[in-house]
């Protein structure tokens, strides 16, 4: 925020502006990037009456005299530009001009010949006017290879003429991508997909453009819910529900009612009135179960994915009891990412005690992040005492688990040797919980 | 997505025929190979897929806590343990089919005579943060 202006907000028209006037996108981004610097520093003293216009201004110098310095053949381009862009000022009142210059850039940035952490950089960097530097740190990879992904994105989609609008689910990927990125960082990466989303939402009237501005907004009020102070993940169900952004999920679920009274269904719709149902009760009991299974049925008409099938037998095991959800689990491939960690859950709902233990196990094993994989941990015996015996003899150790009568585990060359003497220590690995009781020391 | 690729001095599945270690190259072969290794990581970086490439000496030791107010207790080296890391790579690419394309393409730096090593590269996905909704996340 500079003179009350939002400055990213003025970053993506400025990029249309330039490249409307004849720039390639590549120059004209870099310009407006030049140009930003600049009113960082100047504005505070000498703020901009429009600053919207004195930004392309700026720029569009910045790229004359970039384009001036490189060869006399460039420098004929440029005039032959600039003779044309005396037309093309004339050509639309500004802000028209600007908020279809801006929605163009979402597409530009969103090509599909990009690939998915391509389009994300460039999106943040072109329609979000975030630096190489915040990108980079978001994203915990240095700010060359940023930089490097940044240019190859920008090379790529050179030829690509700016209002060359594709289909608005590939932007609409893309910014899922950026909500769900979910990295630590100066920059909170959800804050500014849902930033871009509701910029987004403005310029276009497509129902799944609104169904996933919703979607972002009803998962981000339930955001400081999700883990306790140390980083644990808390269930859906025992959730604080009082924490809940109240202002957020009203918004989330007024844009979400106009949408689908457009009658246009799609996928983002869609989970956003899972995630609505969701928040809408009161406790976890009272969830509405049946009707997110209906939802999740109109998901897999729209896409048949093996993740919403798998999201799908939770919510039928809720409905419907253990049996059922473990029959709809029965439709979801074997290598589906989640999938034991689903399993294991039903079968403890199912009173399988043993074979739940033994799916934790497997899924925290199989976990693709640490938060998720302690939470399986710990859900391995929920609440259950486990009884353990360890045998010492010289610089040998010998673990039994339950009445288990073959040692689980055995050491053979304890390192502190066999004489050692002083106290006995239990402890669990990080990120576990455990309670210990009933310690006996015996001499055999 | 990040992925570690390792090297190692030793380690892993069987070499293949023909596989010799460092210390049995000439000096131009050596050189070969550490200027692969940097023009490698520089095309990573070019590609928008490093994060960073570091290499370690084979020479090293265990070490560990051994109480309040005591020094570290130190184990090894050893010379004959089984596997030894030589180095790595972190890069970011958007697949796993991408990580292991990109991890073969290190397995054939140069080595005797100029050839592609072909020696195996661990690859292992990072942990990544866990979804910051998916209901699947916290049952």
């Amino acid at each position: 925020m500079l003179c009350g202006v939002p400055l990213r907000d003025l970053v993506p028209s400025s990029i249309g502006a330039l490249v409307r006037r004849g720039a390639d996108f590549a120059s004209a981004e870099d310009a407006v990037q030049d140009a930003l610097v600049i009113a960082l520093r100047t504005w505070p003293d000498d703020p901009p009456r429009d600053p919207q216009a004195w930004l392309i201004t700026a720029a569009w110098h910045r790229f004359i005299d970039a384009a001036r310095s490189t060869t006399a053949r460039r420098a004929r381009e440029v005039a032959d530009v600039r003779s044309r862009a005396v037309g093309a000022d004339a050509e639309a009142p500004r802000d028209v001009a600007a908020s279809d210059d801006a929605l163009d850039l979402y597409f530009l940035c969103a090509h599909p010949s990009l690939s998915a952490s391509a389009a994300v950089a460039l999106t943040l960097r072109a329609v979000g006017g975030l630096t190489t530097r915040q990108i980079a740190a978001a994203f915990l990879v240095p700010e060359a290879t940023m930089g490097q992904r940044i240019s190859r994105a920008k090379r790529r989609i050179s030829e690509v003429h700016l209002g060359e609008r594709g289909e608005v689910a590939t932007v609409c990927r893309v910014l899922y991508l950026v909500f769900t990125a979910g990295y630590d960082g100066d920059v909170d990466l959800a804050a500014e997909a849902i930033r871009l989303t509701r910029r987004l939402a403005g310029l276009s009237d497509d129902p799944e453009v609104h169904g996933l501005l919703a979607l972002m907004l009803l998962h981000h009020a339930r955001r400081g819910s999700r883990t306790d102070p140390q980083g644990r993940l808390i269930p859906l169900g025992e959730q604080d529900r009082t924490s809940w952004d109240t202002r957020l999920i009203e918004e989330g679920i007024e844009i979400l009612v106009a949408a689908l009274a457009r009658d246009a269904l799609g996928e983002y719709q869609a989970q956003a009135a899972i995630a609505a149902l969701h928040v809408d009760a009161p406790d976890a009991a009272s969830t509405d179960w049946v009707q997110i299974v209906e939802w999740y049925d109109e998901l897999l008409r729209i896409t048949d994915s093996p993740v919403v099938r798998l999201n799908r037998a939770v919510a039928v095991g809720e409905a419907d009891g253990a049996a059922a959800g473990l029959a709809a689990l029965a439709l979801v491939p074997p290598h589906v990412p989640r999938r034991i960690a689903v399993e294991a859950h039903l079968r403890e709902r199912a009173g399988e005690r043993a074979a739940a233990a033994d799916l934790y196990t497997l899924a925290a094993a199989a976990a693709a992040n640490t938060a998720e994989r302690n939470h399986l941990m710990r859900s391995v015996a929920p609440s259950a005492w486990t009884h353990l015996r360890i045998e010492l003899d010289g610089t040998t150790a010998e673990v039994f688990v339950g009445d288990a009568t073959e040692p689980d585990l055995t050491v053979s060359d304890l390192k502190l040797g066999a004489d050692a003497s002083g106290g006995v220590g239990l402890w669990v690995d990080q990120g576990s919980v455990a309670t210990f009781a009933n310690l006996t020391v015996t001499q055999g | 997505m990040k992925y570690l690729l390792l090297k190692h001095y030793r380690g892993g599945p069987e070499p293949v025929e023909g596989w010799t270690t460092m210390d049995r190259w000439t000096p131009d072969e050596v050189d070969a190979h550490i200027q692969f290794m940097r023009d490698f990581a520089a095309q990573l970086e070019e590609n928008g897929e490093l994060v960073s490439a570091d290499a370690v000496s084979p020479d090293g030791t265990f070490v560990r806590h051994a109480g309040e107010g005591r020094p570290p207790v130190t184990d090894g080296p050893f010379a004959e343990s089984k596997d030894l890391i030589a180095g790595w790579m972190i890069i970011d690419v958007d697949s796993w089919e991408r990580a292991l394309e990109r991890a073969a393409q290190l397995s054939a730096a140069p080595g005797a005579g100029g050839q592609p090593i072909c020696e195996w590269i661990e690859v292992r996905p990072f942990m990544s943060e866990p979804p910051s909704h998916d209901e699947l996340a916290a049952l």
